[in-house]
């Protein structure tokens, strides 16, 4: 068996090579760092010959970058809940059905 | 323009993010700001009759939140001495005597102007955040803005994690999309 084949049964069975949705997958997974060492391994080696992906990761990662930058926040969901509750009783109360 | 039409069983969803982060970057309270919003929308359904259809909902409802504001800092200023600007002399030793213009903001640094942009930039993702299909919004923010933990989400919203995830790349493909043309 020559090797170039060898290499080759040798990455199916690693599974080194992802697909590009298994890899945006993963990136996606990165933002939030739950992806694992392994999956980020083949992330990068994935993005090694994929334009496309490599693309989505740059976006991707600037989307990450400019939110945490903007300091966006949302109000508490208890206190959410509770003002739903007044409304609901402040529309109940009022003309409109 | 069409007329626009009020839809008020929707408000706190669509607009209650909006005008918080609105309202936190005048007032610098988060308690203040979140009971401003909910003091909003009251004065919104109480006075839904003198709404024109002429600007949309969230424009109406942000000159509403605007008066709330201002009435607030009104309140907080009716006492004249609170409204006075102090002015506190320095009496560290070592400063002593130096120029009171020596402690007047540089006007050229760069915070304030950061700030501003900061907050046009925290109304246009959750402007972006407003056009996504409802569910891919509430996953999006859950995740993103409020930093839930994943199984966290799932149990609340009784989705499995693989369908979280899809939502979550399809709302982050939107949102890249939208916020493209300005702010990346």
């Amino acid at each position: 068996m020559s090797e170039r084949k060898l290499d080759v049964i040798m990455i199916k069975k690693l599974k080194i090579v992802i697909p590009c949705s298994e890899a945006n997958h993963v990136c996606d997974k990165s933002q939030y760092k739950e992806s694992s060492f392994n999956e980020k391994i083949k992330l990068y080696i994935h993005l090694m010959y994929c334009g496309a992906c490599r693309d989505y990761s740059s976006t991707n990662t600037r989307l990450s970058s400019i939110i945490l930058k903007s300091k966006v926040t949302c109000i508490d969901k208890k206190y959410k809940d509770s003002m739903k509750n007044l409304f609901e009783k402040a529309m109940n109360n009022s003309d409109f059905k | 323009m069409p007329n626009q039409l009020l839809n008020p069983n929707k408000w706190i969803d669509l607009y209650a993010d909006y005008l918080f982060n609105f309202t936190i970057s005048r007032v610098n309270d988060k308690e203040v700001a979140q009971d401003l919003v909910q003091e909003t929308f009251l004065a919104a359904l109480k006075s839904m009759n003198n709404f024109k259809g002429e600007a949309s909902e969230r424009t109406w409802l942000i000159s509403i939140l605007k008066r709330k504001i201002i009435d607030y800092y009104r309140k907080i200023n009716s006492n004249k001495g609170q409204a006075e600007v102090r002015i506190k002399y320095n009496n560290d030793f070592e400063t002593e005597g130096d120029w009171l213009e020596e402690h007047v903001a540089d006007p050229y640094d760069k915070t304030a102007e950061d700030i501003i942009q900061n907050t046009e930039l925290g109304e246009a993702i959750l402007n972006c955040l407003s056009k996504l299909p409802e569910k891919h919004a509430e996953v999006f923010r859950m995740k993103t803005i409020e930093g839930m933990e994943t199984e966290e989400i799932c149990k609340e919203l009784n989705i499995t994690a693989s369908n979280l995830w899809v939502i979550i790349h399809r709302a982050r493909t939107a949102m890249a999309s939208c916020l493209k043309e300005n702010w990346m």
